[in-house]
């Protein structure tokens, strides 16, 4: 009985050594990009040259995957910068261009479908009320009377309540005021999803659907690049375009010019202009999540 | 001699329509052009001293309905400043909807230079700079639009820009910006097919 104890005890040694030897040499075997994706540290404490090995080897495996060249961007904050954004609700018509401009620039799964921007149809005589709004209005033409519309996605917040429950620091704000996500450290637990009180996080329920044919390969680590099954992810004021000086393609896209970004540390900026002269305000002010993200009325 | 006017007015009419012709195929083809074209050619100088930021606004757009130049055909017609309702011009004259009631073509139009548009003052004016007879009345949108807060904007966010004039996205006849049609309202959830 006692010997037999024993034996058990020595085979149960044995065979963790086995395994753990096992499983040593299987790891020294796999070389491959996902492997080292897995032992990625978290993009925050990454050293230049570490970046460069990655971007090589996302350029690589995504120009493989969609057939065309793509190009992965890590450009930083630019000095001085902090961007700032304003809607203006008086010119808006609801009419959806920004929601779809938004999906081909940034990548955005097709099916299951994620839209970064929704826009809610509100009712004059309530004002902003986000339980009787509609996101699903559907009229032969828009403005519809008696509406006006609200479009929001993320509104990154000064004090942003998703980057402080994040429990991995997988999101965090940029020095330029954006929001980011890294899509190699977000374990998915949707966390982020709860404490946003603007609904501007979404999550890939399974793998993102995109054709080859419309992906945009133009990208940035830290936005519209291709993400993978089981991570959070979120509007970056369009950051590979930003950064390189464009205005984000909703901007571009707005029939009527509702959308105005810019930098809000530069005085000449129409932004500054509209925070200076036009009446402002920011969504759920009271939960004192201090948006970057304003709405205005031009009129 | 009455032969030979005849034969005059009928070639007068071939030419001129053939002028037509070719002035729709001009003006059709310039609407192709694109936005990024008209960059070269920026036409708001006022603007541009205003730091480096160098602001260009392409053509201002006409329709296939619309012949320019306008006295292509006007020259040889007998000036008449009575406000009254049209016989050609039928389009305009439908959708006009511009204060209807207190102006006609000739409170924005020049009588004698057709070509030009006519300040308040009596300046006149190019149709490239029609944002500033727009501004006489609209002064707060013309002031909100020289910083881009009316009206759209493109471009770089902290360089060069193009800008739009007030008649790209307002018909200077029927201002009223034109109902779209909506993209499609987001999948709902019920409609969501349960995922493997």
């Amino acid at each position: 009985m006692q010997k037999g104890k024993n034996n058990s005890r020595r085979d149960f040694l044995k065979k963790l050594s086995l395994g753990i030897g096992g499983s040593a040499v299987a790891l020294s075997a796999c070389n491959s990009p996902d492997f080292d994706d897995f032992l990625q540290k978290n993009f925050k404490t990454l050293s230049k040259e570490d970046i460069d090995e990655i971007i090589l080897n996302l350029e690589k495996k995504y120009s493989e995957k969609y057939g065309k060249k793509f190009s992965v961007s890590a450009e930083p904050a630019i000095d001085n910068t902090l961007f700032g954004y304003a809607l203006d609700l008086s010119r808006c018509i609801g009419c959806r261009r920004c929601v779809y401009a938004c999906v081909d620039e940034n990548n955005q799964s097709r099916d299951p479908q994620i839209h970064w921007i929704t826009v809610l149809q509100m009712d004059k005589e309530k004002g902003i009320d986000y339980m009787h709004s509609d996101i699903h209005y559907n009229p032969e033409l828009v403005p519809e009377e008696g509406h006006f519309y609200v479009p929001v996605a993320c509104q990154q917040c000064a004090n942003p309540p998703c980057v402080k429950v994040c429990p991995a620091t997988a999101t965090w704000q940029e020095p330029d005021g954006i929001v980011v996500v890294d899509y190699n450290w977000c374990i998915g637990c949707r966390y982020c999803m709860a404490a946003c009180p603007y609904g501007a996080r979404h999550f890939n329920w399974s793998e993102p659907i995109v054709p080859d044919e419309e992906m945009n390969p133009i990208s940035h680590y830290l936005g519209n690049r291709p993400r993978p099954k089981g991570v959070v992810e979120k509007c970056t004021f369009c950051i590979q375009r930003v950064r390189e000086g464009k205005y984000p393609s909703c901007v571009e896209i707005c029939p009527t010019g509702s959308r105005k970004f810019g930098n809000m540390l530069d005085p000449e900026s129409e932004i500054r202009y509209i925070l200076e002269n036009k009446r402002v305000l920011v969504l759920k002010a009271e939960l004192n999540t201090q948006p970057n993200f304003y709405y205005f009325f031009g009129v | 001699m009455f032969i030979m006017k005849d034969f005059n007015s009928t070639a007068q009419k071939i030419i001129f329509f053939n002028c037509l012709i070719i002035l729709n195929l001009f003006i059709g083809c310039n609407n192709n052009t694109s936005i990024e074209n008209d960059l070269q050619n920026p036409v708001i100088s006022h603007l541009e001293d205003k730091q480096n930021v160098e602001i260009a606004v392409s053509r201002p757009p006409f329709s296939d309905e619309y012949i320019f130049p306008c006295s292509e055909c006007h020259a040889d017609m007998e000036v008449n400043i009575e406000p009254r309702i049209l016989e050609m011009h039928e389009e305009i004259v439908e959708s006009y909807n511009h204060d209807s009631e207190n102006r006609w073509c000739l409170a924005c139009h020049d009588a004698n230079t057709r070509d030009s548009l006519r300040l308040a003052s009596g300046k006149l004016l190019d149709f490239k700079k029609s944002y500033k007879l727009c501004g006489q009345c609209h002064g707060d949108k013309l002031r909100d639009w020289k910083v881009g807060v009316h009206g759209k904007r493109s471009g770089d966010w902290n360089g060069k820009k193009q800008y739009l004039l007030c008649v790209h996205c307002h018909d200077p006849h029927s201002p009223h910006f034109k109902k779209l049609k909506p993209d499609p309202p987001p999948v709902k959830e019920e409609d969501i097919d349960s995922i493997e």
